[in-house]
């Protein structure tokens, strides 16, 4: 190991526990299931951190968090200056350390974690976030004087978000155009208030505000403006609108009344509050037996929602093992002690309708797994004769999502690849129009609240090159090295 | 926020708003709805545009209150701000010479062709309308669609004004002169007879579809309909469709999936028990 270690008293081998709701209890209700560290809890799980000379945790992260730095900050109990510190590098730390994929990188990479469990980098971050925000101090961020130059932001995503924060900062003008009534993209509509409280996305999204973004809600580009008509008022424009169309299997009795796309389900809760109707006017349906159909984050949000909605019975059904779950592993293990069942290599075939257009059951064949594919993942192949029936009342698809082509369609020139994603440097965001860059999910693919905001950063310092002049070659347009 | 500019009570249980939408009446065509939330506590609510008004900026709606809220709606006054208004949404009507074509309404259903027939109108084709309702008084729009018609066929069931029957009869006749367009809106089992009827004549026949909806922007899929026997997204890919293709009682199953929380949700606000924000 290159890294030096300091010298110190003896690491605690095993990670502070975060204190959380009851599995038993927390089923019951949308109140957020981990509840965070104590000051002192985050202390001592600070002290774990070795201060690493080339912490290796800080490369792990997708957009390089002081990490290293902001701990030794937490361990002197400035844990302001550790916010400030995040804040260098990401927008949005209550809301990270709360939902990055921490275990597969900066803690991956922690060199604690080789000897010992690695430093909970996340709960630390999310700790000195919310200590920040509750003590009601709002970091004075530096704003670069105002250089006349206009940008448009469309979607407010954590990619959005990000471009439109930095290049405020650095002085430019900045509207962000956003399709729903409420700002933060997946954050407000998709990940659920027991993961991630919606009051926090917005005291994050406030800190925009505060910065002089205007954000323009219920504007659905492609209808209300097309991106060349935004490119007439603005000096240049950021795509970042997501992988927002769902995904259906095509299978027989998919359309009967009781199955809903995981967006849908999600969004009527999330969005709309449908967990609190009547009190809230949007509805939802919910029966005895819920089968969630997928593995990922998305299928485990569903699930656990579809269960403190009221469900007698909510299940996973996964085409593939426990093994090959796409999903973090914190979520499942919640899931599992929430009282969730999991169908593993399971694959439906057809819904079938109560006579009267309701899902009534799930027909299923079992799996089993064959060399792996081009995901890299084992393959599954139906087992011949394994058929068998499911029964339920609810069916939530959550297979995937596509990219929805409302702004690709509508805006002339823009190159996508074939599956309809916009195509832009992984470097800076640069589309094939000039004056037009693109990140997070609509480039991408699904991937993560990290990634997407790293895209966002990395366009914000494309664009500001770009409207200040020092435009390099490749920033000046036709997506010379595009990601597909 | 969009402000109510004028408020018309066209009928006990039918309310027409003029809304203040100066972004969206500039870039609203005859086809497109809109989606409006009433508060912080409302649901998203597709409205077709009963007009576009891009001078004074302002589009306009015909609502019949059928559930809480558009019983809520109805308590709106001029003045009052509606929290949300999003649009224009969906894909305009296709608009060119077609000939001679026929719009059916029925019910408050008529109020969206109104649009259609002034764009239809200014293109140059003949307009026909057959517009129905059970009796007389429940006649809407006659007027603005007298003005933008060649003619208007009434029907109504009982006779009261018009043609006695359903508006499929005075379709016929049409039908049986020769058309080359036929679009109809309003309910799902109106058009779904209007469909009926058109094809053994195989005229083309448009239907504006109203699933449930929520984003109305591709998102959720709520909106799912089948065309001929594909999945489509009756937000993104319509609302127009082709009548002929449309699997009728799945929409309809599907427009009934929430009728028993409709009906808590209205028993609710009409106790009066709970203040609404
Ligand atoms: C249920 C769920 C759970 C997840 N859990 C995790 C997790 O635990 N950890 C993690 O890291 N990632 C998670 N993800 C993935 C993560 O949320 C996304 O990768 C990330 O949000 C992508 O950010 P984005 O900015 O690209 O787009 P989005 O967050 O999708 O935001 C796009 C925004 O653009 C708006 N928009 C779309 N079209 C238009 C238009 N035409 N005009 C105007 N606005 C438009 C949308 O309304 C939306 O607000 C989850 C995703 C889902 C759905
Ligand atoms: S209403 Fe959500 S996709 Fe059409």
């Amino acid at each position: 190991m290159a890294d030096e270690v300091k010298k110190r008293p003896k690491i605690i081998p095993k990670q502070i526990p975060m204190p959380e709701q009851d599995p038993i209890e927390r089923g019951k209700n949308f109140n957020e299931v981990a509840l965070g560290f104590t000051e002192e809890q985050a202390l001592a799980e600070a002290q774990r951190c070795l201060g690493c000379l080339k912490p290796p945790c800080v490369r792990g992260c997708p957009v390089e968090v002081p990490i290293k730095d902001f701990i030794i900050l937490m361990q002197e109990k400035d844990f302001i200056g550790a916010a400030n510190k995040i804040k260098e590098k990401s927008m949005l730390p209550a809301v990270c350390g709360r939902v990055c994929p921490q275990e597969d990188q900066c803690e991956k990479v922690c060199v604690v974690g080789k000897k010992f469990d690695p430093v909970s980098i996340g709960r630390l971050e999310r700790f000195v976030a919310d200590y920040e925000r509750q003590s009601g101090t709002k970091s004075k961020v530096e704003m670069a004087s105002s250089t006349g130059k206009k940008v448009a932001i469309v979607g407010s995503g954590p990619s959005g978000v990000t471009a439109a924060g930095d290049l405020a900062k650095m002085g430019h003008n900045v509207t962000i155009f956003e399709a729903l009534h409420k700002p933060g993209g997946v954050l407000i509509y998709g990940i659920p208030e027991f993961r991630l409280p919606k009051s926090i996305v917005a005291s994050e999204i406030d800190g925009l505000k505060d910065m002089g973004v205007e954000i323009k809600t219920n504007a659905v580009i492609g209808k209300l403006y097309t991106v060349d008509e935004l490119m007439d008022d603005f000096d240049a424009v950021f795509i970042g609108t997501g992988a927002g169309l769902p995904v259906f299997m095509g299978i027989e009795g998919e359309n009967l009344n009781g199955v809903y796309s995981a967006n849908e389900f999600l969004t009527r809760t999330n969005l709309m509050k449908a967990y609190d109707f009547p009190e809230f006017d949007t509805p939802i349906k919910i029966g005895g037996r819920v089968v969630v159909i997928g593995g990922g984050n998305v299928a485990m949000d569903s699930v656990r929602t579809a269960l403190r909605l009221g469900a007698k019975e909510a299940s996973i059904v996964y085409r593939r093992s426990h093994e090959e779950l796409p999903a973090r592993a914190e979520e499942v293990h919640h899931a599992k002690e929430e009282g969730i069942k999991f169908e593993m290599l399971t694959g439906p075939i057809k819904i079938i309708d109560n006579g009267e257009g309701w899902v009534k059951a799930i027909e299923c064949m079992r799996m089993e797994l064959v060399e792996p594919d081009d995901s890299g993942r084992r393959r599954p192949i139906p087992i011949e004769g394994s058929e068998f029936q499911i029964d339920c009342d609810i069916v939530i698809m959550a297979i995937g999502t596509n990219a929805n082509p409302l702004v690709p369609q509508s805006t002339s020139d823009l190159e996508l690849n074939k599956r309809g994603y916009i195509l832009a440097s992984e470097e800076t965001g640069a589309t094939s129009r000039p004056g037009i860059f693109a990140g997070g999910d609509i480039v991408t693919g699904s991937a993560t609240v990290i990634l997407a905001m790293g895209a966002g950063r990395k366009a914000a310092n494309a664009i500001h090159k770009y409207l200040v002049g020092e435009e390099d070659e490749e920033l000046s347009g036709n997506g010379d090295n595009p990601v597909s | 926020m969009a402000k109510i500019l004028e408020k018309r009570k066209v009928r006990p249980d039918v309310y027409f708003f003029r809304l203040s939408t100066p972004e969206i009446a500039k870039k609203a065509k005859a086809g497109q709805f809109i989606i409006l939330i009433l508060h912080e506590h409302g649901e998203r609510i597709p409205i077709s545009l009963a007009d576009i008004n891009p001078e004074d900026g302002s589009v306009s709606i015909m609502f019949m209150t059928v559930g809480k809220t558009s019983t809520e709606m109805a308590t709106f006054e001029v003045g009052d701000e509606i929290a949300d208004v999003v649009g224009p949404l969906g894909n305009p009507s296709h608009v060119k010479n077609f000939g001679k074509v026929v719009l059916v309404g029925g019910g408050f259903g008529v109020a969206p062709l109104y649009p259609i027939a002034k764009a239809l109108k200014a293109a140059g084709n003949e307009i026909v309308t057959v517009m129905g309702a059970r009796n007389a008084d429940l006649l809407l729009y006659e007027e603005e669609m007298a003005a933008t018609s060649d003619k208007v066929l009434v029907t109504t069931d009982d006779g009261s004004k018009g043609i006695k029957g359903v508006v499929t009869l005075a379709l016929e006749d049409e039908l049986k002169a020769g058309v080359d367009l036929v679009l109809a809106v309003g309910a799902a089992i109106m058009m779904k007879f209007v469909a009926k009827t058109t094809e053994p004549y195989n005229v083309k026949t448009i239907v504006s579809l109203n699933p449930i909806m929520v984003d109305g922007t591709g998102m959720c899929g709520a909106c799912r309909v089948s065309i001929g026997g594909e999945t489509k997204f009756g937000c993104t890919d319509g609302p127009e469709f082709d009548g002929h293709l449309v699997d009728w009682d799945l929409l309809m199953s599907r427009q009934r999936m929430y009728l028993k929380e409709e009906k808590e949700a209205m028993e609710r606000y009409s106790c009066n028990c709970v203040p609404i924000s």
